[in-house]
């Protein structure tokens, strides 16, 4: 077993500790952002370069899915931010909960998110898989692209993101994440999942609303 | 141990390398001195690799035509070699060992911020080795370590979605080095190490780092492209889909030219530190050389466009990308100026450390001057794509970033491993590496100045006495890279002991014994004065 001052290692305080750890997550964070960047500065020079292509392209995407997917991500980062405020008040139970429903709406995300890629899938819409496509020309076959590779990346961010908020929910809910002295652990996980869901309140409008 | 007596002696004062000698107690060590041997081992071996690959190309252009290597067989053999040593020896050489053994080291840590990270990471760095060394053992990679579309996506028949793999797996291992590197800075820095005080090897650290974190992604989300176009067929890079392969060399420069600051900028942190210490001076315009560090990470970022003067790109973005690239050579200049000033009426040392700095700062200027040239618009139209700008970067990431590699390694071997090297071997070797790295470069200047397109393993006759030049160069330089390697290794065994400060240098890592004790220092440091203080030595010995 190590002792408390060896888990603390190389800091002497435990704030430090914490500030070191939150500070650690921004940085990782701006990483993120950096490779979402491209995909999102193509996207935006494609508007200027095809603005009917895109209008046109986007309403073959199903709009009541991707809101319902927004309203699912926006709900679970409510949960993450409420489980942040109960492990700081040491509510394990709380903490639980919250993290455990908000993985469950993360998984229900991927799922919407699957079901989506099916009917594209049925409809033609992937470029070179599937039956043939009914939308022609290069920018609509370019904004597919851009909206399945974007949209991929962001789910596999979706499926880590789960994994690490259902890690913690069962860590809180065993009493192997000690609480509210470890409260940190909560906040850096929920600050990696509020920028899943940042990156998602971006695509969205992006890929769905602008038609 | 008794109270009254305090550890005086490397042997009673337990040092890091005795803290255990299993298997185990290395690979699973979360201190940073151990992973930066670690390192330092992984890099080793995967620079052999590359420099096999490199004997490979050299040996071809001995004749004018193609003798040794099918033309298939010395596409792969360049792509090997760059691949290898960009991103599996450049890329963390310097940061990954030096930066990470020395930064807790030099700003009174007890270790880095995240050090279960930090091993983390080296795994990283090994799964994406094991990615090169399979891509390797099923036959290799033909496109360049550039991998531009659409040779890449559409044409390539080597395995470039393994080694896509492996770029994008030790990308992660760069980024939590990166990470690790500025929250240490920031939180763990001894009281009265203010930011005004901290050494410039940790300066040009903390530079580089921003670029690690905010580049490197660029460049995996480029990966992950090839990979979508060439499994799924998502043409983003595809003129039949909708595509723009311009857009890769948009994503791939955007990342891997300012990798060559994260090359170089941790070299010019040692060559400071170098300087200073061969010197025994504080070194001239402090605040200049620590803002240029951060002036090259910032404006490295916009001046990727210089690779694609001939690619197609808007002659407008041209021009701006040609002037933001003259403006970048402006703190580099700065440096060299600053390092030159510092050893006016210094009182310098011979020693190994300091030749491979001079070395540095030689090779530097070349290698600089001649970026100026490519930088240009009318003259790049002449010579991109030739070996004149083959020899220009070698002379940046080879010239200037591997030898103060060597002469990191020089400084720092007394301090890591405890022991004494043979100086006159040393100083033999920091002159055969600059000779070598000549003799096998400069031709290539004229070569490419001539017409020799590089990536070719066929050649005009007339070219052949410079190519065979250059080859000479290169046996000599491989001689002179491999000769540390026996001093040093000799001196494990036989070298005398190394006292605590061998160079009568600054710097907070001089004050620990040689190899330092496993938590570093004994009683948390406070620092009281700016950093390179020498007017503090009263009496220097002299040697």
């Amino acid at each position: 077993m190590s002792t408390a001052a060896e888990r603390l290692e190389p800091f002497d305080l435990r704030s430090q500790k914490r500030r070191a750890d939150r500070f650690g997550m921004f940085v990782f964070l701006a990483s993120e952002i950096m490779l979402f960047g491209p995909l999102f500065v193509a996207m935006a020079v494609y508007r200027v370069l095809h603005p009917q292509a895109a209008a046109e392209t986007a309403r073959h995407l199903n709009l009541w899915l991707g809101a319902a997917n927004t309203a699912l991500l926006l709900t679970s980062s409510l949960l993450v931010a409420l489980a942040v405020l109960a492990g700081q008040n040491g509510r394990r139970r709380g903490v639980a909960a919250c993290l455990l429903t908000a993985a469950l709406l993360g998984v229900a995300f991927l799922v919407v998110k699957g079901v989506e890629y099916q009917a594209e899938y049925v409809e033609g819409l992937m470029p070179k898989i599937g039956p043939p496509s009914p939308i022609a020309g290069r920018a609509p076959t370019l904004f597919m692209s851009l909206y399945f590779v974007s949209t991929a990346l962001h789910a596999v961010h979706v499926t880590v993101g789960a994994l690490l908020l259902a890690g913690t929910g069962v860590g809180a809910w065993s009493r192997r994440l000690p609480l509210p002295k470890r409260a940190m652990t909560v906040e850096v996980v929920g600050l990696y999942w509020h920028l899943v869901d940042v990156i998602w309140v971006f695509l969205f409008p992006l890929l769905y609303l602008a038609r | 141990m008794s109270p009254v007596h305090r550890p005086e002696t490397v042997e009673e004062q337990q040092s890091y390398l005795r803290a255990g000698h299993s298997l185990r107690s290395w690979l699973f060590s979360t201190d940073h001195k151990r992973i930066a041997l670690l390192y330092l081992i992984s890099i080793s071996a995967f620079f052999f690799v590359g420099a096999l690959a490199a004997a490979a190309i050299r040996l071809e252009l001995v004749t004018p035509q193609t003798d040794f290597l099918t033309r298939e067989g010395y596409n792969r053999a360049f792509t090997i070699h760059g691949i290898v040593m960009v991103w599996f020896f450049l890329i963390p050489s310097i940061p990954a060992v030096f930066g990470n053994f020395l930064i807790p080291l030099m700003i009174g840590a007890k270790d880095l911020a995240f050090p279960k990270l930090n091993l983390l990471s080296w795994y990283i760095y090994v799964l994406g080795g094991i990615f090169v060394l399979y891509t390797l053992a099923v036959g290799g990679v033909d496109t360049g370590w550039t991998l531009y579309t659409p040779l890449s996506t559409q044409f390539a028949n080597g395995h470039v979605l393994t080694i896509a793999a492996a770029i994008f797996i030790v990308g992660f291992s760069s980024i939590l080095t990166g990470l690790n590197f500025i929250v240490t800075i920031h939180t763990l820095r001894a009281p009265g190490m203010t930011w005004g005080r901290l050494p410039l090897f940790v300066w040009s650290h903390y530079a580089t780092s921003v670029i690690l974190v905010l580049a490197t992604p660029v460049l995996a989300l480029a990966l992950v492209l090839i990979a979508a176009e060439r499994l799924f067929g998502l043409g983003v890079f595809d003129p039949k889909l909708g595509g723009d392969p311009l857009l890769f060399q948009n994503l791939f420069w955007f990342y891997s030219h300012p990798a060559v600051y994260i090359m170089v900028l941790p070299a010019m942190g040692v060559v400071s530190e170098l300087v200073t210490a061969a010197a025994h001076k504080r070194i001239f315009g402090y605040v200049f050389v620590a803002a240029s560090s951060i002036a090259i990470a910032g404006v490295g970022f916009v001046v990727w466009g210089h690779h694609m003067f001939v690619a197609g790109q808007s002659p407008y973005a041209s021009v701006v990308f040609s002037f933001l690239s003259l403006v970048v050579a402006v703190p580099s200049a700065i440096k060299v100026y600053n390092w030159t000033a510092t050893l006016y009426k210094g009182d310098i040392s011979l020693d190994p450390p300091f030749l491979f700095a001079m070395g540095f700062i030689g090779l530097f200027v070349i290698g600089g001057l001649t970026g100026l040239m490519l930088a240009m618009l009318a003259v790049d139209a002449h010579v991109h794509d030739t070996t004149f700008v083959v020899a220009h970067f070698h002379y940046i990431m080879v010239g200037g970033a591997v030898t103060a590699f060597f002469g990191a390694l020089h400084f720092w071997w007394p301090k890591i491993t405890g022991r004494m090297y043979n100086l006159v071997w040393g100083r033999i070797a920091a002159a055969l590496i600059f000779l070598g790295f000549n003799l096998t470069f400069f031709p290539q200047f004229v070569l490419g100045y001539l017409g020799m397109p590089r990536r070719y393993p066929v050649y005009p006759p007339q070219f052949q006495w410079l190519h065979d030049l250059s080859s000479a160069g290169a046996s000599i330089l491989g001689v002179a890279y491999a000769l540390p390697l026996v001093y040093l290794v000799w001196s494990l065994r036989r070298g005398p002991p190394a006292p605590a400060n061998p160079w009568e240098a600054f710097g907070l890592e001089w004050t620990v014994p040689s190899p330092p004790p496993k938590h570093n220092f004994d009683t948390p440091p406070v620092v009281t004065g700016p950093a390179y203080d020498y007017r503090l030595k009263t009496v220097r010995k002299r040697r």
